[in-house]
């Protein structure tokens, strides 16, 4: 393997790691700030200016706390659940095209770690691998509440898992490949090349999914706080429940990316104001999870379940007949 | 509203009948078979409810109406005759302290929290050689204030009196409205419990001297 290459993706990984660690706190900032604006609040102000340091006193505080493993947990597996929380949402951004190519003096630097052939299916893949992180933390908590969590996140991520595959299988079939660069190019050509516009359906379908995938409110009842505490995370304290928090905000973040390159055109024609495109595509679909959190009340499980396997899934197999009967 | 129809309105409580404030909440028939239900979910989906509430959250954004007191900064007014920690007041006239040492608050206290000691001064008159309140028991209820002949003891609006201790007394020179406080005449009557009401003067009359 060419040196080169090999140093350009650890920095490409490390680059990626610390952005979005970083931007998974300033999230916790701005899901405060926007719901506190929608609620006629202030949100943080002390710390720092507009209470912008909030977020370095919410890092020293969780980095500080003593680390608790309670009696009767199951201690290896409650150790590492967080662990698999955090890494799986961030191996599930290799995949991702965060900007298009540029050129860094006079070295061509493309924004992706590893443009596999597969990437869809890699990032649906590893999400769902992420679901093993709220598992078995609620199975190895010793906690009623967290295993109630533990039971509702595996129910909801596999019957989710359905939708999200289910629903791009349309987009797929049109684009004819996994890529999430094929994704883009084929939707290079303007506005009116969007897939949104030609599967707004699976659109739709992908984008409720995307907030069980990600455990948002209208499905937030994996941690749902007025009735099963924090859920999974009960049990945990300091940067492991930091871990889990940080585990969540970049999910928030790569699916927001995901949802805006495969239906919204990506960033376009890859010039500076399609990179531009994709980063406010993104921040919208971010700021729609904070939105959603501060307008609308959860579900039940069984109303999540019956949405789930009842409306949704339907639609999407009635979707994919559509699509390939229109492409015959 | 008059008088005599409010009273007719309380005497009301016929509910059943058809003039009345009460009324049924009209609640559609819940859908027993499959198609009703159905029906229901598409009509919930599609009336766009869910828009709704999401321009309402978005609307209050955008106006920006922030409701937040910054408290230690910022306070909310508080009412005149807002019962919290008691104050002392003087005579306009002459500056001197209204108490007469009577004792009546220390005896209606219903926590037990007023303690008053007096002797004679030398033209003979009272005078309060002690007069402590355990802040710690007092409950705030207002009988001193409204007992008190003087108008002396009164509630003040200081309402921030948490302490590291349970006991927190009160003593006689903290409550007394400072000597420049009265000289700038911005010693503030109290208008609650006890306080003379609005317009006592136009209702009060003389004292009849003629006997």
């Amino acid at each position: 393997m060419e040196t080169a290459y090999l140093i350009e993706t650890v920095i490409k990984i490390v680059a990626i790691l610390l952005i979005f660690s970083a931007l998974a706190g300033i999230g916790t900032y701005f899901e405060r700030k926007v719901l506190a604006f929608m609620q006629r609040r202030l949100g943080p102000v002390y710390v720092g200016p507009f209470g912008l340091l909030q977020v370095a006193a919410d890092g020293i505080k969780l980095f500080t706390k003593e680390d608790i493993v309670p009696t009767n947990v199951v201690g290896r597996i409650f150790k590492i659940a967080p662990v698999i929380t955090a890494a799986t949402a961030f191996m599930a951004a290799a995949a991702i095209p965060f900007l298009p190519s540029f050129t860094l003096f006079g070295y061509e630097v493309h924004p992706i770690v590893a443009d596999i052939n597969i990437g869809i299916l890699y990032i649906l893949g590893i999400m769902g691998v992420g679901l093993y992180g709220p598992l078995l933390a609620g199975m190895a908590s010793a906690n009623k509440f967290s295993l109630l969590s533990a039971a509702r996140g595996a129910a909801v991520f596999i019957s989710y898992e359905v939708i999200t595959g289910l629903s791009l299988l349309a987009p797929i079939m049109m684009v004819g490949s996994l890529s999430l660069i094929d994704f883009n190019e084929y939707q290079a050509g303007g506005i009116t090349d969007w897939i949104v516009w030609s599967q707004p359906v699976a659109f739709i379908l992908f984008w409720i999914a995307a907030f069980a995938e990600t455990g948002r409110t209208p499905f937030h009842l994996i941690a749902n706080d007025h009735e099963i505490i924090d859920g999974f995370g009960t049990e945990y304290s300091g940067m492991r429940w930091g871990l889990f928090f940080i585990g969540e905000y970049a999910n928030m973040f790569f699916i927001s990316f995901v949802l805006a390159l495969i239906f919204l055109g990506g960033y376009g024609d890859g010039s500076f104001l399609g990179a531009l495109g994709l980063l406010v595509k993104a921040a919208f679909f971010f700021f729609f999870f904070l939105w959603t959190r501060a307008a609308w009340p959860d579900v039940r499980p069984d109303q999540l379940m019956w949405l789930c396997w009842k409306v949704l899934m339907p639609i999407a197999v009635i979707n994919i007949l559509v699509t390939a009967i229109v492409m015959m | 509203m008059h008088n005599e129809q409010i009273q007719e309105h309380f005497n009301n409580r016929n509910v059943t009948e058809a003039d009345s404030n009460y009324f049924m909440v009209d609640i559609a028939p819940y859908p027993t078979d499959g198609w009703g239900k159905f029906k229901r979910v598409v009509k919930r989906s599609f009336r766009g409810e869910l828009f709704v509430g999401l321009w309402v959250v978005l609307r209050e954004m955008i106006r920006f109406n922030i409701h937040t007191v910054k408290y230690p900064e910022e306070k909310m007014p508080i009412g005149p005759r807002y019962r919290a920690v008691h104050e002392m007041k003087r005579l306009w006239e002459s500056d001197t302290e209204r108490c007469i040492g009577c004792g009546l608050c220390e005896k209606i206290c219903i926590s037990n929290c007023i303690r008053i000691d007096t002797k004679l001064d030398e033209d003979s008159r009272k005078e309060v050689t002690e007069y402590s309140i355990n802040l710690g028991r007092c409950i705030f209820c207002g009988y001193c204030a409204e007992v008190c002949p003087e108008l002396a003891i009164t509630h003040g609006g200081e309402y921030e009196n948490a302490s590291d201790q349970r006991e927190q007394f009160l003593i006689f020179q903290d409550m007394l409205t400072p000597l420049e406080k009265m000289k700038a005449g911005t010693q503030k009557e109290f208008e609650g419990f006890g306080a003379i009401t609005p317009h006592e003067d136009e209702r009060v009359k003389k004292t009849p001297l003629a006997y």
